[in-house]
């Protein structure tokens, strides 16, 4: 990971340098060692704050489609489960790829920092990595750490990271019976805050005004005022986001509330892969998607009812 | 008032628990999902959950005396007449064990917000039948930075103060209100003969010690006064700062002064339930009039935010911050922005 995130460095001056781009989106470091926000460099002058290590989960496309209005190219920084949602800005034409100079980087998987407090590690100071294994320097002591094990979420089912079934959950969600899933689901939901955090920070959520913050829909909600609500505000935009959502993993990351919301979107995902063939963002032309042409051989509606097995 | 200080042995807990719980609600952090939040304890529940290791909730003690969500009133059609019906309910008194400093201070934060001029009756309802139980930070988090505002961890001021030192618990009622729920569990607290037990004594000592070691202890107000509000609005450094923001409501909700709530109707079908609930100025809809939005950008939106912490809130309240350091924001936001990167960069330092 060193080795790659000097490398990274590097990329990025010679494209400030060289004025391929008038700006690069990467990640500017925080004294704390993990807590990296987004940050836009403008030269590279400015890249003594860049970072590129552990702790850069978050997803750029987002704020790149945010950056179309500024003048001249901006460089983004692309990690493997970054791509595809790229891809889908593209197509959707809310990124203009001829503004854009990207730059597809490596990653060995970034750490979630709520697992590492999760085990009991507390008051970090810094965070170095040997191997496989995160050295952590904390006011109570030195604590030790794989780094497979406190991966986010969205890095277990990377296929250059882990060898794991990314739909292994959605299956064994989908062998239990509907009541146990409605179950599951309303203790999961119920500690929802509607901070939106997963709706912002999504690729798909591009909307000009989202139904939820328009006042005049009827569905503009900052709270719930009941449980149905929580699992209204999360059903439409899991069915807004059928077919585009790339799982890229931003909603669960973002979740303060740590709730699954990957399952809810591998769910689709692996119903689209299986009715319609496996998904992918990258050839397809805006309105060839799964849920956005039609043809004779698709599924009839009530696969629903089959599938389930449910009456 | 000086009260004095009573000791449990910490395996004598759950009795203690299911004493309060007895005669009052009792609220303790606990684990739910993974997440630490403050929940209802009865009799029924399994005390194995209950968490005060770790240092913070996800989300703050605020949610016990100004929820989320609070039923007003419900409006219901029938015919030509409109019925009327007050959802407001009484609260049961409650206790709320293992508050942290930090979550303690904002109460303080939002007595002046809800109990000046109008009253806030439904926050002063549940505030005069809450009992806030302290518990002194053993280990503090990296993330905290509650000594900046003159906060003292080691000595959480509540109703009553506890500790926990080793294998005992200390209790010190620290209000009238303390002192009477003290009175109630006279059967399982035995009196110190100090005025304060040796343990105790080493136990603040240790948290203490840990606080001058703090990575963020040391962040400076100096900056942070209402003359210097036109400069500090002014600053260039807001438009950089706001840059990774996503307007999303994270550090709002889980901000323990954040007091700011909307007031909104859900259609029943037959009517609407008319329901006040937590608003962010992070929103694009915050304080929408009917002239349009007072902040449309989003730097506008997040600049609202921090100088209302910093700046306009102190002034309007005697100097106190309506910030009290517990670092949520510092570890919740997505793009990992927070009241630290804006203290670092407005208070003269880079914020690397």
């Amino acid at each position: 990971m060193h080795n790659s995130s000097c490398t990274v460095k590097e990329t990025a001056r010679k494209i400030l340098e060289s004025g391929q781009a008038e700006r690069l989106l990467g990640w500017e470091q925080d004294s704390s060692g993990y807590n990296h926000a987004p940050a836009v460099f403008k030269s590279a002058g400015e890249l003594d704050r860049f970072i590129y290590d552990r702790f850069c989960g978050s997803n750029l496309s987002k704020l790149l489609a945010r950056l179309r209005e500024a003048e001249g190219r901006t460089a983004v920084l692309l990690k493997a489960c970054d791509r595809e949602s790229f891809n889908l800005l593209v197509r959707e034409h809310r990124i203009d790829p001829e503004q854009v100079h990207r730059v597809d980087i490596e990653c060995s998987g970034m750490v979630d920092i709520e697992k590492l407090r999760n085990k009991g590690i507390k008051g970090i100071r810094e965070i170095t990595e040997s191997g496989d294994e995160l050295h952590i320097s904390t006011l109570y002591g030195e604590k030790r750490c794989r780094s497979e094990e406190v991966l986010l979420e969205k890095c277990l089912s990377c296929p250059a990271v882990s060898s794991a079934d990314a739909f292994d959950a959605v299956g064994q969600m989908e062998e239990r019976s509907s009541l146990e899933r409605y179950e599951f689901w309303k203790e999961a939901l119920s500690t929802c805050i509607r901070c939106n955090a997963c709706r912002n920070s999504c690729p798909v959520c591009t909307c000009e005004q989202c139904i939820f913050d328009n006042p005049r829909s009827g569905t503009a909600g900052k709270a719930s005022a009941d449980f149905f609500e929580d699992q209204h505000f999360h059903l439409v935009r899991v069915f807004h986001a059928a077919g585009r959502c790339t799982d890229c993993g931003e909603c669960t990351r973002v979740c303060p509330q740590g709730i699954p919301l990957y399952l809810l979107n591998r769910k689709v995902i692996k119903d689209i892969n299986e009715l319609y063939g496996e998904l992918s963002l990258e050839d397809k032309e805006l309105g060839k998607g799964a849920l956005t042409s039609f043809s004779f051989q698709d599924a009839h509606p009530d696969i629903i009812r089959k599938r389930t097995g449910d009456q | 008032m000086e009260h004095r200080v009573y000791s449990l042995p910490k395996k004598r807990m759950g009795e203690l628990f299911g004493l309060i719980s007895s005669s009052r609600q009792l609220f303790l952090p606990m684990e739910k999902g993974g997440q630490f939040q403050f929940s209802r304890v009865d009799e029924h529940t399994d005390l194995e959950g209950v968490s005060l290791d770790r240092l913070l909730t996800a989300g703050s003690a605020k949610e016990l005396f100004f929820p989320q969500t609070q039923q007003i009133a419900a409006f219901r059609r029938r015919g030509k007449e409109i019925e009327l019906t007050s959802a407001e309910t009484l609260t049961s008194a409650f206790v709320a064990f293992g508050v942290r400093a930090c979550d303690a201070r904002s109460l303080e934060v939002l007595d002046r917000a809800f109990l000046g001029t109008p009253r806030d009756t439904m926050y002063e309802e549940k505030r005069s039948k809450g009992t806030v139980v302290t518990l002194a930070c053993n280990e503090p988090e990296e993330t905290c930075f509650c000594s900046v505002f003159s906060i003292d961890a080691a000595s959480p001021k509540g109703d009553v103060e506890t500790w926990i030192a080793g294998d005992t618990l200390y209790w010190r009622p620290g209000s009238e209100k303390g002192a009477e729920l003290t009175q109630e569990l006279d059967a399982l607290l035995d009196p110190c003969s100090e005025e304060e037990p040796e343990g105790l004594i080493q136990l603040k000592q240790q948290i203490r010690s840990i606080i001058g070691k703090l990575p963020l202890g040391r962040l400076s107000l100096e900056q942070f006064r209402p003359e210097a509000l036109q400069e500090l609005f002014d600053d260039p450094a807001w438009q950089k700062l706001s840059e990774p923001c996503i307007g999303c409501g994270t550090c709002t909700f889980v901000c323990p002064t954040c007091q700011c709530f909307d007031i909104r109707d859900f259609d029943t079908g037959e009517g609407v339930q008319r329901f006040r609930c937590w608003d962010s100025c992070m929103y694009s809809d915050f304080t929408t009039m009917a002239h349009g939005n007072p902040r449309t950008s989003q730097v506008e939106r997040f600049r609202q935010r921090f100088m209302h912490k910093l700046v306009y809130y102190p002034a309007n309240h005697d100097g106190l911050y309506s910030c009290a350091g517990c670092g949520r924001c510092v570890s919740k936001c997505p793009n990992s922005m927070n009241m630290v990167k804006v203290m670092k960069t407005l208070g003269g330092a880079q914020h690397v």
